[in-house]
């Protein structure tokens, strides 16, 4: 077939993919920063009052308050300790599992896939069920019921960081199971052959060689932590009482949604958006030096 | 020694981790008095279907439950077929926009879809004016928007699946007198089935927990309510039918527990494929 031909037919199997990426992400990308330069509010989307364009006037807005900086704060703490929670948990599981029978590894690999698998809608009811203050199975354990996990803003934090770290250790350790199993047998015989403790070995020849997998779930999972929604939403019933335990993701869908403030809110996505970019430039990196190609 | 206590820690994990879920189960067949009691226990010595007669009958769950099947079904068979052709494209054929589209793909991928609400819900609201079975309210938003989500990683994912098929495969059926859509759908199409299955589970569970923009979309119109939104609506802060909500978590979970145990070993396969390059 000719170049020509080549082009023409491959153009025809992209077609309608092209079609659906350029109308439903290309133009609302485009859209998400135009809305966030107007002031766009109710009156503006039912036509009672004329669309007025703010250049970076909702970004100065945003800037200027107070909240803005609080939620922000907030949300890159939430995802460090989901993002630290989750490795930890998630390597040391691994680890574990590599010194264990068969029949006990895969017993822990099955918890850990229905934990995966679980809709996050479920898994935050059934955690609000579990840490119900009157007829949840964890303070009668304890002892302390009566007591609210919701209601004050940190325990509330901790609950949802809980959740998180419950629903997505296992990616983290099967991962790095799957990147320990990799590693040949004679590398590690060596190194007892030498002489090297297995702590040793554990610190100087299993962790420079996971490095580049370590450094991929890591990126990933601060990508996933940074944008949690559901879990906050339906935990702390829509961001908590008078909104302190909001982040980013859910400040922005109230700011748009149940303020009205559309423009305010698709300001806030930008930032969101140009936040994750930065940090999907390091994950591209630490793809490239893995190996991967395109 | 030392192995049973690892081992025996182990277990212990195993079953904290699968605590919630085993929860859930348990607190569904559990009847209504043993649930709003104060002293709950972890077992049951009378299980009961009332709470899922409650969740399916009084809360409507079997209604919700049809719609997210319905979305996610109709976002997998579309996917399918437009990854399975956009991928044969990129890995068929040799054309000069071919790498920009690849890094495209590739960018579009960490886009926070999070963040594109309020253009989508404003896009779908005008989509409604015309054709109103794709507008707000409607399930078609649903399921335009999931395509869109869940195409970007089909293609990616399914590009190896294509280029593992040999091309001397395409020149015999050529030579045989095979027209070109006859390749593609009876050769092409049967060799890639398990690269096919892995993505369109992917884009079933994506479509399936939409919690957001189920939220966002289907305002007012309840009978078109998925599953994760019907969820959220009967969980009050006073008063909560907790058997109802654990009966309706444990319908929504079982579907994707299935599907996830399928295609397990492929997608652990695919993703250390993906980590390890």
């Amino acid at each position: 077939m000719t170049a020509r031909g080549q082009g023409r037919t491959a153009f025809a199997y992209l077609t309608p993919a092209l079609l659906v990426l350029a109308g439903l992400l290309a133009y609302p990308i485009y859209q998400l920063v135009l809305i966030s330069l107007y002031d766009y509010g109710q009156e503006q989307v039912s036509g009672g009052a004329p669309l007025t364009f703010l250049g970076l006037g909702n970004y100065q807005n945003l800037l200027g308050n107070q909240q803005f900086w609080t939620v922000l704060g907030q949300t890159v703490a939430f995802a460090a300790v989901c993002v630290v929670g989750t490795l930890i948990v998630g390597a040391f599981l691994a680890i574990l599992a590599t010194t264990v029978r068969t029949w006990v590894r895969m017993t822990l690999f099955l918890a850990a896939l229905g934990a995966w698998s679980t809709p996050a809608v479920a898994g935050s009811t059934i955690w609000l069920f579990l840490f119900d203050a009157n007829f949840g199975f964890v303070n009668e354990v304890l002892g302390i019921q009566g007591f609210s996990w919701t209601f004050d803003k940190w325990t509330a934090f901790g609950l949802v960081a809980a959740q998180v770290i419950w629903c997505s250790f296992p990616f983290v350790m099967v991962t790095l199971y799957a990147g320990i199993k990799a590693i040949p047998g004679e590398v590690l015989e060596a190194a007892a052959l030498d002489g090297a403790s297995a702590f040793r070995t554990a610190w100087s020849v299993t962790l420079p060689l996971l490095r580049p997998i370590i450094l991929v779930v890591t990126i990933q999972s601060i990508i996933w932590d940074f944008k949690v929604f559901t879990q906050i939403y339906v935990m702390t019933n829509g961001g908590g009482i008078a909104g302190r335990n909001l982040v980013l993701n859910v400040y922005a869908y109230q700011q748009a949604f149940a303020a009205s403030e559309y423009g305010l809110g698709a300001a806030i996505g930008v930032v969101m958006t140009v936040l994750l970019l930065v940090i999907t430039l390091f994950y591209l990196r630490a793809l490239r030096r893995s190996g991967e190609a395109l | 020694m030392k192995r049973w206590l690892t081992e025996g820690f182990v277990l212990v994990i195993a079953g904290v981790v699968a605590f919630p879920l085993f929860w859930m189960v348990l607190s569904a067949f559990k009847p209504e008095d043993e649930i709003i009691s104060a002293d709950p226990v972890p077992w049951t010595t009378r299980p009961t279907l009332d709470s899922f007669t409650r969740a399916l009958t009084v809360a409507n769950f079997g209604r919700y439950f049809l719609n997210s099947v319905v979305v996610a079904l109709i976002v997998v068979a579309l996917s399918i077929l437009i990854s399975f052709l956009a991928a044969t494209a990129l890995t068929r054929f040799r054309f000069r926009s071919r790498t920009t589209l690849l890094i495209m793909l590739l960018v579009v991928q960490m886009v926070p879809v999070e963040a594109l609400t309020v253009p989508l819900f404003f896009l779908m609201r005008s989509v409604g004016d015309s054709v109103p079975a794709f507008g707000l309210n409607h399930l078609g938003s649903l399921v335009l928007v999931h395509l869109a989500f869940s195409l970007p990683f089909a293609i990616w994912m399914l590009r190896g699946f294509v280029a593992a098929v040999p091309v001397e495969l395409e020149e015999a059926a050529t030579l045989d007198g095979a027209s070109r859509f006859r390749f593609l759908w009876q050769v092409l199409f049967p060799l890639v089935a398990p690269g096919l299955v892995a993505t369109s589970v992917l884009s079933f569970i994506h479509a399936w927990n939409d919690f957001l923009f189920a939220k966002t979309f289907i305002i007012s119109a309840v009978e078109n309510q998925t599953l994760p939104l019907a969820l959220q609506v009967f969980v009050k802060p006073d008063q909560n039918d907790w058997g109802a909500i654990m009966a309706g978590s444990t319908l929504m979970t079982i579907p994707v527990l299935i599907f996830f145990m399928l295609v397990q070993r492929r997608l652990m396969s695919g993703l250390a494929g993906a980590v390890k390059g």
